[in-house]
């Protein structure tokens, strides 16, 4: 509040001593929590010089569910649902982070077959994610045909999921040592059948949103982040590879069987919005390709669960990170030999891609800001956690 | 409605005036497109392609003004409570609440924590509970039509209701 009062006195000194000029003052607006592009409980504040955005920063904290303490008191395999609940646009993404740091810490093999169902359910947790942020990006920039499309092709991949582990958004699905059940039978069909499908849909999309003048308009060169800016505030994911940046850790730190299939990284150029919607686009096509590696590999039977003991009580701390739609997500896990965890941290990349909102807002328009916003897929629960 | 008794006067129907405003609001409920958590994501697929809430006659109002139905789909926290009261004072009677998923209903799975309000209806009257974690859209359906059948039965002035 000072800081504004501030503004405004030094303006009006200027005007004193200065040539006579129209005497502008700088507005703050408040945007959210309601708010229909804000993706969630966000509030933003901006500080306006006309329709030029001087300042922007984000308030966060109207989702804190309690996350962290949660996996403090909980035995270890019950937290498992709660991470489903921080990101639930990739509930799996983030049952494997966890999963991954109980089972590094407990030194677990986990059976091949289950190490397949693990990979192919993560990549399609990839596609969904992405289709579901492409609809409300288009939605963001007025583009309701665009929403309307991508959820159409999401209930598919939804409808895949809820004949695997009956739930169509948080799945519960991962055990710390396997899976919880087996795939039906004719996943692999439909699974192959939803990816021809979604190959041609891609195709459909790109018609439809990216060479759209209307599209390019309001994307092309807004909010900018250079490769230096993006490294420095700790981007990762999309975000930092449409910087220019290949940095993946599926490919910089391998887990579960990145290291056998050959995939690309898609990259942008100029960091703008634009580039950070081609990258998500590439992805998709990426993961289509990783799903059918991993569908035409997947061994015919075995066990889909390691002998884990029934108590779980490890000791001693581990980092384990995936990459997940939106990043980098990482889960540092410290056990002290109880079956509770004694410290859960989760490395969130929302977090940190929320604080580029200053950055990529400075100097652009209010309207941008929207698609600014958009850009970096925010997801507040697992913002907040 | 009236409309079979009178098929000698063509275009003209009798019927009581509260069924007549009580079948116009259930028919048009806008609802606030207000999402917190993981329901907003099946609200949102609800209102999309497949499940289709224009069947309905419900669009999303991005203004409180606008909108008759506020559907709750989330944790509700310390933080944002107000804020929820507020969007709920800022919509013009007559108005609905359906609290959706097991948070807005008790806490669902965050009962009892630290920072977590133990179900909007400490803070805002509820109509309509529609239980899951998250409702199907098909769930959240059921509560529509639930709230129709209330609207339904309702007189023209509801009852002042206070928390």
């Amino acid at each position: 509040m000072a800081d504004s009062e501030m503004n405004i006195s030094t303006q009006l000194e200027e005007t004193g001593s200065g040539e006579p000029r129209i005497r502008t003052e700088e507005l703050l607006i408040n945007m959210g929590p309601q708010h229909p592009s804000t993706h969630g409980v966000l509030r933003v504040m901006a500080r306006l010089d006309g329709e030029k955005v001087v300042d922007a920063w984000g308030d966060i904290g109207y989702l804190h569910r309690c996350f962290e303490k949660i996996a403090e008191k909980r035995p270890l395999p019950a937290v498992i649902p709660y991470t489903d609940r921080t990101d639930y646009l990739a509930a799996l993404s983030m049952e494997l982070t966890y999963v991954l740091a109980v089972e590094k810490l407990l030194n677990i093999e986990v059976p091949e077959r289950a190490v397949y169902i693990r990979f192919i359910t993560n990549e399609l947790q990839r596609i969904a994610s992405h289709l579901l942020w492409f609809g409300a990006f288009c939605l963001d920039l007025g583009a309701v045909t665009g929403f309307l499309y991508a959820f159409r092709d999401r209930e598919k991949i939804l409808d895949v999921y809820e004949s695997l582990c009956g739930a169509r958004m948080l799945y519960n699905y991962f055990r710390i040592g396997g899976v919880r059940n087996d795939l039906y039978q004719g996943f692999r069909d439909t699974v192959l059948r939803l990816m021809d499908d979604l190959e041609k849909r891609l195709v459909e999309f790109d018609n439809l949103i990216t060479s759209n003048k209307i599209f390019e308009t309001r994307t092309v060169g807004v909010g900018v982040l250079t490769a230096e800016e993006a490294i420095a505030w700790g981007a990762s994911g999309p975000v930092l590879r449409a910087s220019g940046i290949p940095y993946d850790i599926r490919k910089a730190d391998p887990y579960l069987l990145y290291d056998r299939y050959d995939f690309n990284v898609p990259v942008g150029t100029n960091g703008d919005v634009y580039d950070r919607y081609r990258v998500r686009m590439a992805e998709i096509a990426e993961s289509i390709k990783l799903v059918r590696h991993g569908l035409e590999d997947l061994p015919r039977g075995g066990d889909i669960m390691a002998d884990v003991p029934r108590r779980l009580s490890p000791s001693g701390d581990t980092y384990s990170r995936i990459e997940s739609p939106r990043g980098e997500v990482g889960c540092y896990l410290v056990c002290d030999g109880t079956d509770v965890a004694y410290r859960v941290k989760w490395r969130s990349p929302c977090f940190v891609h929320l604080q580029l909102l200053g950055t990529l807002s400075r100097g652009s328009l209010i309207a941008d800001m929207v698609a600014n916003i958009g850009s970096l897929d925010i997801v507040m629960g697992e913002v907040d956690r | 409605m009236g409309l079979i008794d009178n098929q000698h006067l063509p275009g003209i129907i009798t019927l009581p005036l509260r069924r007549l405003v009580n079948w116009s609001r259930k028919s048009s409920l806008w609802y606030l497109l207000f999402g917190i958590a993981c329901c907003a994501i099946e609200m949102m697929a609800t209102g999309a392609s497949r499940y289709d809430f224009d069947r309905f006659g419900m669009i999303f109002r991005a203004s409180p003004r606008q909108s008759d139905l506020m559907i709750v789909p989330g944790t509700v926290n310390e933080k944002i409570a107000d804020r929820v009261r507020l969007l709920y004072d800022q919509m013009a009677e007559p108005r609905w609440v359906i609290a959706m998923g097991g948070c807005a209903i008790n806490g669902g799975p965050y009962h009892g924590e630290y920072n977590i309000v133990d179900g909007i209806d400490k803070v805002i009257p509820v109509d309509v509970y529609v239980p899951g974690c998250p409702p199907r859209p098909e769930s959240l359906m059921h509560g529509v039509l639930m709230l129709q059948e209330k609207i339904a039965r309702e007189g023209i002035e509801r009852p002042l209701v206070r928390v």
